[in-house]
This record gives C-alpha cells, sequence and structure tokens, in this order.
C-alpha cells in the first residue's frame, strides 16, 4: 500500500494524544506497519500540540514533511493554519470549529484570524477541507471533552475500507470504562457527518 | 509477544528483560519516561535520584556489586554526571552498565543541542544506537553484553524523535531467574581506587580496550551493511537512518548501530565499493570526522545541516541542493498566502501557583535570575519576570554572583523545589558562607512539574510510591546557614510582597518558600472551583490581564467609560486560584466564598 500519513493538531489538553493512539491502534488492527510520533510540550496545557501517525507495509520516517500529510486533524481552528504547507495537494483536512484564544490575543497583542481567512487558505491547499462542529456535537452529548473522539470518528468516515469495529475496539481498550458508551457515541455521532451510510474509500 | 512501544518504554523493557537490578535517573525529557515505564516492573529497583550524577554513581555501586545497572539522563544531564561517567570509564565494573543518554536535536525542550557522542570518544567508552523502537529494545541487552565483555560502561543513545516515537516491538516478555544468593562484593582496590598510581595503570587499559572494541565492531550485528545500488553509499545511525531509507530507497546504506568505535575496515570496504559517500546523522559531524580520519573522502555536514533536527524532507531538500537527487524530487507542497499567525508558546498553566509569585517580583520590580522549570515561562510578556535561564541549579550561583558584582537594583534566585534538590544546594551553602545578600526564593509546588509530576525529596514518596520522610527545605535551609527563613502560601500575594520587602531590608542570606501544590496535581484538580467576574463592578482597567493566565480573558462587553473590554473568566480553564481577584482593584472578580453571594456573568 502507499503510505498513509496522518497529522493531528490541537492544543495541549484537548486529547490529542489520545486520538493518535486509537488511530496507531486501528492502523496495527487493519495490517499495517504503524509508526507514531509526538512532541511533549514543555508545560503541561495551553501549548500547541502535534502528532504524526504513519500506515504503510513499511514505514520508515516517524515524522511527516512538507505535503506529505493524506489527512490532517485539527482539533482547534487555528492550529491547522500552522501544517499548511505539510497537506497533501487533495488531502482531506477536518477542522473542529472550535476557538481556544492563545494568551496573546486574550491580551489584544495579535488578533484570532477570521473564519473566511481560514477558508481561503485551506482552499489553496486542498479542495477536501471539512468543517466539523465535533465541539457542539459533543455537548449536545453532554461532555464537550469526547470533541476529539467526535473528530475521530469523521475521520473513520474518510477510511471507509476499516471496519468501524475497529475503530471501536481501539477507544474502548484507551477511556475508562464508565465512560466507553459515551465515547461510542461520540464516535458514531462524528462518523454519520459525512452520510454514514457512504463511506469513502482509503486512496 | 507484540507491543507497539515508544522508544523509551522499549528501553524499559529491555532493561527489564535484560535482568537489571538497579536503575537510577533524574527525570528529564526526552529521557523521563523510561523509569516511570521500569518501576512498577517486578524484581527492579528504580529511583529518582536528586541529580544525574547522583544516579550515576548509584548505578556505577550497583554494577561494582555485580549487579546490571541503568543510569538514565537527557543530554545535559550527562555534563552533571559527567565526573563520574569518566572515572567509571577508567575502572570498569563487576556487572553490566548501560548509560541511557537522551539527545535533543532541535531543544525540544532544552537550553542547547549537544552530540553526547562526543562523551564517548572523550571517555573511550563505547556507543549503541537504535534506529527504532525494536533496536531501542534489543540494544539495552547488547550493551549489558558488551558492558560485561570488556569491562566498560556502555552509552545507549537517544535521541528524542526515538524516545518519543512508538512502532512495534517483538518482547521476550521474560526476566532471567534472580541469583539464588547475594554476591560478596569484590574488593580490587588497584581497580577501583583512583590514586594517580592506580590511575596511571587503568589509563592504557582503557586505551586497549577502545582499540579491542574496534575489533569487535567489525562484526556487530547491529552494524549492518546493505548493497543496493552502488553510486551512492549512505552511512548512517539512528533515526536519521529511516530518513535515508525514505528518500534514497535504492541507494546502499551502513547502518551503525555502534557509533563508537566505528569498524574501520566495514567502513572501508563499503567505500570501495560505491560511487559518492556520504553520511546523514543528526547535529554533529561525528561520524564524517571518524570516517575522515581514516583517510576516506565524505561528505555530510556539506550537504545536510548541523544544526536542528532532520526529517525526509529536510534530507531530501538538501540532496537535491547537493545534485544527489533530481529537483523532480521535490514534494509537491501547498503555497498559501500567510497570515500572521497568534503564537501559541507552553505557558503557565491556569492556577499555577508560580504565576501570583512572579506577579510580585515583577511588581517590585526585582532582577530576576531564574532556574530550569515551569517558572521559566513566566520569561514571557505580559509577566517578564525572569531574566535569566542557563542550566539546573544555575540561578542561585548567578544571583550571588550578580550581588557580589553590585547592581542597582536587587536581585532574587527563583527556582523550584526540585531543581534546589538537584543543584541548589552547595550554591546556597555558598551564598550563607560566602555572605552575599541574595534572596533565594524556592517555588515549592510539592512534585517535579515540568516534566510531568515526578517525586523528590520533598514529596514523601518515592518513583516506586514506597513511603518516605519528606525532606523539609526549612530546617534545610536553615541547616546550610541561612537565618532569615519565610514560608508563604504562593497564592497569598500579600504575604508573598511582605516577605519579599521584609528580605529587602535585610543585608544578609535570605530564603523564601513560597509553597503551593502545582495545580494539575489530580487531588488539587478535584477542589478547582471557576470563578467569575462582577461586570458591573469591572470597567475593563486591565490589571487582571497582566498577571496572564489564560482564563482571564476579554468579554465582549466593552466599558462605556474606558471603551476597553471588560475581563470575563474562561470557567473551563479557570481553578479558582484567586490571583486575580487580589489583583482586581474594584474587587469585580469574585473570590470563592463571593461566588454564592454577589451575582457576575458566568
Amino acid at each position: 500500500m502507499k503510505t498513509l500519513s496522518f497529522l493531528l493538531a490541537g492544543v495541549g489538553g484537548q486529547g490529542t494524544i489520545l486520538a493518535s493512539d486509537v488511530l496507531a491502534a486501528v492502523g496495527l488492527h487493519a495490517g499495517h506497519d504503524v509508526k507514531k510520533s509526538e512532541v511533549h510540550g514543555m508545560a503541561q496545557r495551553g501549548g500547541s500540540v502535534t502528532t504524526y501517525v504513519r500506515w504503510a507495509d513499511t514505514v520508515y520516517s516517524p515524522l511527516i514533511g512538507p505535503g506529505e500529510a493524506d489527512y490532517v486533524l485539527a482539533f482547534e481552528k487555528l492550529e491547522v493554519l500552522r501544517y499548511v504547507e505539510m497537506i497533501r495537494p487533495g488531502g482531506v483536512v477536518l477542522v473542529n470549529d472550535y476557538v481556544i484564544s492563545p494568551l496573546s490575543v486574550t491580551s489584544g497583542t495579535d488578533t484570532y484570524p477570521t473564519d473566511q481567512q481560514i477558508l481561503t487558505i485551506l482552499a489553496a491547499a486542498s479542495d477536501q477541507v471539512h468543517f466539523v462542529p465535533a465541539m457542539a456535537l459533543a455537548e449536545s452529548l453532554g461532555n464537550p471533552r469526547v470533541n476529539n473522539v467526535v473528530l475521530l470518528g469523521a475521520l473513520s468516515h474518510f477510511l471507509g475500507d476499516v471496519p468501524v469495529e475497529a475503530w471501536l475496539q481501539a477507544l474502548r481498550e484507551r477511556v475508562p470504562s464508565r465512560l466507553v458508551e459515551l465515547n461510542e457515541r461520540a464516535f458514531l455521532l462524528g462518523r454519520s457527518q459525512f452520510g454514514g451510510n457512504d463511506p469513502g474509500k482509503t486512496p | 509477544m507484540k507491543r507497539f512501544l515508544s522508544g523509551n518504554e522499549a528501553v524499559a523493557w529491555g532493561a527489564w528483560e535484560s535482568g537489571i537490578v538497579v536503575a537510577a535517573a533524574y527525570p528529564g525529557t526526552p529521557s523521563t519516561e523510561i523509569l516511570e515505564t521500569l518501576a512498577p516492573m517486578p524484581d527492579v529497583y528504580a529511583e529518582w535520584s536528586p541529580n544525574e550524577k547522583v544516579a550515576m554513581d548509584v548505578a556505577i555501586g550497583a554494577a561494582y556489586a555485580g549487579s546490571r545497572a541503568m543510569a538514565v539522563m537527557k543530554h545535559v544531564g550527562l555534563n552533571v554526571a559527567a565526573d563520574s561517567f569518566f572515572y567509571a570509564a577508567m575502572t570498569g565494573l563487576e556487572a553490566g552498565l548501560v548509560v541511557v543518554n537522551a539527545d535533543d536535536p532541535f531543544m525540544h525542550s532544552s537550553q542547547n543541542e549537544q552530540d553526547n557522542r562526543r562523551y564517548c570518544k572523550f571517555a573511550r567508552v563505547p556507543c549503541l544506537e537504535p534506529t527504532d523502537s525494536q533496536e531501542a529494545h534489543d540494544l539495552v541487552g547488547a550493551a549489558l553484553n558488551i558492558s560485561e565483555q570488556f569491562d566498560t560502561p556502555v552509552m545507549l543513545r537517544l535521541t528524542t524523535r526515538l524516545s518519543h516515537s512508538s512502532s512495534v516491538v517483538e518482547l521476550e516478555g521474560v526476566r532471567p531467574p534472580p541469583r539464588a544468593e547475594r554476591p560478596t562484593y569484590r574488593i580490587d582496590t588497584a581497580k577501583y581506587v583512583m590514586v594517580p598510581g592506580n590511575a596511571r595503570r587503568r589509563h592504557p587499559v582503557a586505551e586497549q580496550r577502545i582499540a579491542r572494541l574496534a575489533e569487535f565492531a567489525e562484526t556487530f550485528s547491529f552494524n549492518q551493511l546493505k548493497m543496493r545500488d552502488t553510486s551512492l553509499g549512505i552511512v548512517c545511525s539512528g533515526v536519521a537512518y529511516q530518513y535515508a531509507r525514505e528518500v534514497f530507497p535504492d541507494a546502499s546504506v551502513l547502518k551503525l548501530g555502534m557509533t563508537y568505535p566505528i569498524p574501520a575496515r566495514m567502513v572501508r570496504q563499503f567505500a570501495r565499493q560505491v560511487g559518492r559517500l556520504i553520511v546523514i546523522e543528526e547535529l554533529d559531524p561525528f561520524l564524517e570526522e571518524e570516517i575522515r580520519l581514516l583517510g576516506i573522502p565524505v561528505e555530510g555536514k556539506s550537504i545536510f545541516p548541523i544544526c536542528g533536527e532532520l526529517d525526509q524532507s529536510v534530507v531530501r531538500d538538501n540532496a537535491i541542493k547537493a545534485g544527489l537527487l533530481p529537483a523532480s524530487a521535490l514534494m509537491p507542497t501547498p503555497h498559501p498566502d500567510k497570515i500572521p499567525l497568534p503564537p501559541r508558546p507552553p505557558i503557565l498553566c491556569p492556577g499555577c501557583p508560580h504565576r501570583g509569585v512572579l506577579h510580585v517580583a515583577n511588581k517590585l520590580g526585582l532582577v530576576v535570575n531564574g532556574d530550569i522549570g515551569c517558572y521559566t515561562l513566566a520569561f514571557l510578556p505580559p509577566l517578564g519576570a525572569v531574566h535569566t535561564c542557563g542550566c539546573m541549579g544555575a540561578s542561585i550561583g548567578v544571583a550571588h554572583g550578580v550581588a557580589k558584582a553590585g547592581i542597582s537594583q536587587r536581585n532574587v534566585a527563583v527556582l523550584g523545589d526540585s531543581t534546589f534538590f538537584h543543584t541548589g544546594l552547595p550554591a546556597l551553602l555558598n551564598v550563607a558562607y560566602n555572605r552575599s545578600n541574595t534572596i533565594t526564593l524556592i517555588l515549592d509546588n510539592r512534585t517535579t512539574a515540568m516534566t510531568g509530576h515526578q517525586q523528590n525529596p520533598g514529596t514523601g514518596r518515592t518513583l516506586q510510591n514506597a513511603e518516605t520522610a519528606p525532606i523539609g527545605l526549612e530546617p534545610l535551609v536553615r541547616a546550610l546557614g541561612i537565618g532569615l527563613v519565610h514560608t508563604v502560601d504562593s497564592y497569598d500575594l500579600k504575604g508573598v510582597e511582605a516577605a519579599l520587602k521584609n528580605c529587602l531590608d535585610a543585608n544578609e542570606p535570605t530564603v523564601i518558600i513560597a509553597r503551593r501544590e502545582c495545580a494539575l496535581m489530580p487531588e488539587v484538580r478535584k477542589q478547582w472551583v471557576p470563578l467569575r467576574v462582577n461586570a458591573e463592578k469591572c470597567n475593563g482597567c486591565g490589571l487582571c490581564f497582566r498577571v496572564g493566565c489564560p482564563a482571564v480573558v476579554k468579554s465582549d462587553e466593552i466599558d462605556p467609560k474606558t471603551g476597553r473590554a471588560k475581563a470575563r473568566i474562561d470557567s473551563q480553564l479557570c481553578t479558582g486560584c484567586e490571583v486575580c481577584a487580589q489583583v482586581c482593584a474594584r474587587k469585580a472578580i469574585l473570590f470563592r466564598a463571593q461566588l454564592n453571594e454577589e451575582g457576575g456573568e458566568r
């Protein structure tokens, strides 16, 4: 198979690492060689967090270079813009429609980009850009923290030949038992956002 | 059994399966998870030592006593432990000793990027480098075997990418059975007492040993030569091997699992068979220089950068520039119009107990000689309250030097509890002994926070979660000779200010211990209560924004008189530390006790 590269970008505390762990487990379950790479930030929360996951017959580099990200999962709207050059032309970009203001914006030094600016920049990189109301959907389930799993569910739609059970199993193995049902619902809700019955095929 | 493991986790498994009895470390990114993974495994003793030098001595002692041992540290930790590393290379050991060293190219979490393979050549110690998690696991056992066969410490050199990348590892899942009896300590003073007379006899032993190791390297199974297309030959090690394979799938590759000493005959044979010989390695031209010393023409850092981290795109782009690849190999990449993006640097967390203390120091106009820890992040605006940061424990010595040189302001040494135990102790002793009026501010958040909440001598728990006597900072600093010692609650801004002013009035060595648990500790999280702003009282003066808490944000409501945005508190982020409430001059931010009494918008 062709190497599939996933880039996950978010803000510390958003569950980016958990999502990348699930993605790695799903790749292994599907029989691929998998590598995952993450940079542990200096402070615990509030900084940018990026992880890479790659699936292939043999994965060499654990990193992703410019133009190599087949799938970008952005847990926060601004974070995706830091990695625009990483997107493979035509790659799938899923953006959580959610803002976490950086301190410099809060303090009035910087301004947060407008939705129009974000869309314009992303449109220049790919025609497969989708905003997902993952936070709103997670809140509708009563727990905003599962917005990462909603977004993961949305991603699963674009990897149609991976059975849904592989995702759910990987998820179950990584969340506390009392939260399994909530996470499953969050995942399936995200997965249904693009018309659950007509999944895309892995390129 | 197959497991998906990070390089660090794989090293821990390799250590356990190789029968390591004692492991010691000081936490340091990117190496911390190695001991955290090993500690819960059965039949292993693992500890957080106060610093890397102590950890190294502990591991050496265990190996002197005939047990396999491991010392773990990040690259700069080996600077602290270098003295011990060097004597161990002279004495050798009675059982295997592996020094796991994690370099940090690109300085993801470090003050410099140094290539510690240089230490191996410096000390005559062999160096092993894995290319993935499987090799990280396997090379621990190989390192211990080499250590015992050649009577030498062995370095296992990781890098951030190796430590924090995960791949599939085939594990044995078993550990050799423990010895039935305790070994008798073998006394050999000629070998282990490094007085000049003995040391003079040991130095030639170390030189002969490294020559024998160079011979061993020729057949070491992790040095692997793979001939493909012979127009290009690549020598590489570590994660750079992965980039080489990805960018040059058809090139011949000599992968070195042992990078010091290098196998000279193997390199010569490889060089003869290929057209153009290059080295792809991160940081220093270490292999390149070793190969050049053999008289073999080779290229490396003339093509690939010495600074920062490599990845496939860095390798590819520079290879194209050097004519190793056609321009058509360039990856198509998007080039959208760039707009300036607000940065999102690591910042002090909401509720961080350091914030208020450093806010007060800033307010009093103090020069702060900082140290390594979360509090360093207070150098950023709007706090701007830390003015130097060099290495672990540097704050107090630097502040003492500043005080002795004399400046128009007063300066304060600021460091955390774990950093104080690490290397602050002797520096504070110096302040007391040589009498400067240095104010030392110990930010005691009851944990080693920056690396992710490790135990330290002050916490009352060990790495393996055994109960132990917590070392009290107050009696400790008094015993070091400090007469004026204040203890304050880090959240009590008036108390902090009063203590600082009292120390400023005193022309003698002083210590302030500002104590409050890290807001992210699990038991503290349970007590979080988000505050809120009474919008009727807030006039948008902005005092609270200057504290630099991510939970205090500008609301959409503009005060009609001042024309400025009023403050709002993000209830998802706020912990209820009340620092902003204390700063607010109009009492518009409600304290915890007021939340049920007064109104205010959520």
